[in-house]
């Protein structure tokens, strides 16, 4: 996983990490059928992964935790389920509507929230972010209440079938790398760096002209676009959308996964989160019904050691494999110190 | 022009008032400096100043015009800025990237998404027109974290020159530097006096006294005198509240001025 400063600005978009990452997973289906694992695994990865990038944009980036975000993830993936009970769809159709949902849920819990730091902004965002999940729960007309809206069906872009778990899974790739892209974009602009100024100090963000809170909004907005977007895919990806979707749950476990990919300090770190979240799920699940017992552990132990998550435990777990020669180590440790000492003549 | 007023300005948290009923102008164009022995309240009158606390009473003016409840950032683009005393640059970024998020504002970039921050020509030349300004040529792609204490000061100072301000408030910018950095921060405040209305809070009080225009006394939130450096020294209530403390000595004579 390269890494990589959320908040440098870079002269040059890292095309050779985006070539990388393209790379794997392409070839991950292959990786996953020599392993007898099921194809919708990957997918499944790939849709939580935008989600958590999407989520990092106000956590790695602006530096703000929300402890909502399954709210925007929700509503785009009931936007594309009430969209269908209407007879409204198709692909576009259902990736706007996603993508739109998420940006006025985000766009109506910001205005509440924006003027918020720290422990209050988390609260409040976990306050409303539950209301979501309590009006999906209650509006039983709209949304189906408990069961949620069942029986939903993938659209047909290109002829495509997307019924193909194959088909779907790179179609989903194709949209996770165009978003994952324009995230890249958004966060090393001039926007991304006011952002970056803000998590750093926000008085002193203030102090250079900018109404912050502004600011704020603007990326609880993106993010929440996003996360609308990968929630539109969930729908697709699971046929349906349920009030679960919006759960509290849903928003802690994309926390956890994004930390644990080391999102504070790595731009692709959370898609390694995801990967590990879904991919534990998947298999300790299949020994014990405690899967969650057994992955706050890992959690714990990894983020306790290591604040900037797995990007950071491979990194160390790395240089001890490289131990033996000194001079090696000495030199490599001069050439990743290099770039941060900067450039004396 | 960009001067300051205060009206009865007074802040009071629960029985403590650190700043009782002062009423003061701070003219334009002039290099401005207030002392007072420690906890006079010279902070808690600049933070009234700058809007980082709110006044329980009382009222500021800058330009004549009232901006005692007007928010920090309408502040700042109206031409009032400020350093800190504990150090607040962006750590995390580099110094080019920490101007850079000032200037870009004044150009109306700071919303833009889809394009790279630092390929604009007009930003680029004027990150490197402050960087130069405040002397941190050699250190512009280093991270903040990791420029000694005395370039922290001078790229603090280059953020809030980064605003184009008119009044520029500089809390206790020689805090934490030895003499020789002093000396030389002494010289640069007032290479900024020339085009600036410069209000200073410092204790050194050499410096204060060899480069000030004018001189405001703090003593216990009240304003104890003001005058030009030789009438503060010459003033026996100001040695009194020095001598009082016993933590300042208030230098006799004419120290360095030229």
């Amino acid at each position: 996983m390269t890494r990589e400063t959320v908040s440098g600005s870079h002269r040059k978009p890292p095309v050779a990490a985006f070539l990388s990452l393209l790379g794997v997973f392409a070839v991950l289906p292959l990786a996953l059928r020599g392993l007898d694992i099921s194809l919708t695994l990957g997918t499944e990865v790939l849709i939580i992964a935008l989600f958590a990038m999407s989520y990092n944009i106000l956590l790695g980036t602006t530096g703000l935790a929300s402890f909502g975000h399954a709210a925007f993830f929700g509503s785009g993936a009931y936007a594309v389920a009430i969209a269908q009970q209407y007879g409204l769809g198709g692909a576009a159709i259902d990736l706007v509507l996603a993508f739109l949902a998420g940006l006025v849920a985000a766009l109506l819990v910001g205005l509440l929230v924006m003027k918020k730091r720290g422990i209050y902004f988390g609260l409040l965002t976990l306050a409303f972010g539950q209301m979501f999940y309590i009006v999906a729960l209650r509006w039983d007309d709209l949304t189906g209440g408990e069961t949620g809206l069942t029986g939903l069906k993938r659209p047909a872009p290109f002829g495509l079938d997307l019924n193909d778990h194959i088909t779907f899974y790179y179609f989903v790739l194709a949209i996770f790398m165009v978003a994952v892209w324009v995230i890249w974009r958004i966060t090393h602009s001039p926007f991304g760096s006011v952002l970056a100024a803000i998590k750093s100090n926000e008085v002193r963000t203030q102090y250079l002209g900018y109404h912050t809170a502004r600011y704020k909004l603007g990326a609880i907005v993106v993010s929440g676009a996003f996360s609308g977007l990968a929630g539109g895919l969930y729908a697709w990806f699971q046929y349906a959308a349920y009030p679960q979707n919006l759960f509290w749950i849903e928003s802690g476990n994309i926390v956890i996964l994004t930390l644990l990919g080391g999102g504070l300090s790595s731009f692709f770190g959370p898609i390694l989160g995801a990967a590990v979240f879904v991919g534990a799920q998947d298999l300790i699940s299949s020994y014990t019904e405690h899967w969650m017992f057994f992955f706050g552990l890992i959690f714990i132990l990894v983020v306790t050691a290591f604040p900037n998550g797995l990007p950071e435990a491979l990194a160390r777990l790395l240089s001890l494999v490289r131990r033996p020669t000194r001079t090696t180590d000495a030199s490599t440790a001069a050439v990743r110190a290099a770039p941060n000492r900067g450039t004396t003549p | 022009m960009s001067g300051l007023k205060t009206e009865n300005l007074s802040v009071q948290f629960g029985a403590v008032k650190p700043v009782d009923d002062v009423s003061v102008e701070i003219a334009a164009g002039r290099l401005t400096s207030i002392i007072g022995p420690n906890g006079a309240g010279k902070t808690s009158f600049f933070n009234l100043l700058t809007g980082l606390y709110q006044p329980t009473r009382g009222k500021v003016f800058f330009d004549g015009q009232d901006v005692t409840h007007m928010p920090v950032h309408q502040k700042v683009r109206s031409g009032l800025t400020r350093t800190f005393q504990i150090l607040n640059v962006f750590d995390t970024l580099t110094v080019a990237e920490n101007i850079r998020a000032a200037v870009q504002r004044r150009h109306g970039r700071s919303a833009y998404m889809f394009c790279a921050p630092d390929r604009h020509g007009p930003v680029e030349d004027e990150v490197d027109a402050i960087i130069e300004r405040v002397r941190l040529k050699e250190k512009r792609n280093i991270r903040a974290n990791d420029l000694s204490h005395g370039h922290r000061r001078h790229l603090e100072i280059g953020l809030s020159l980064a605003t184009e301000p008119r009044t520029l408030l500089l809390d206790e910018p020689m805090s934490g530097l030895g003499m020789y950095e002093s000396s030389v921060m002494g010289e640069f405040v007032r290479e900024l006096a020339q085009d600036l209305t410069v209000v200073l809070v410092e204790h050194h009080m050499s410096v204060v006294l060899s480069i000030s225009d004018t001189i405001l006394v703090l003593s216990q939130g009240r304003l104890l005198a003001s005058g030009t450096p030789a009438e503060i020294q010459a003033n026996p209530q100001v040695q009194a509240a020095y001598l009082g403390t016993g933590r300042y000595d208030l230098p006799q004579e004419g120290a360095g001025h030229a």
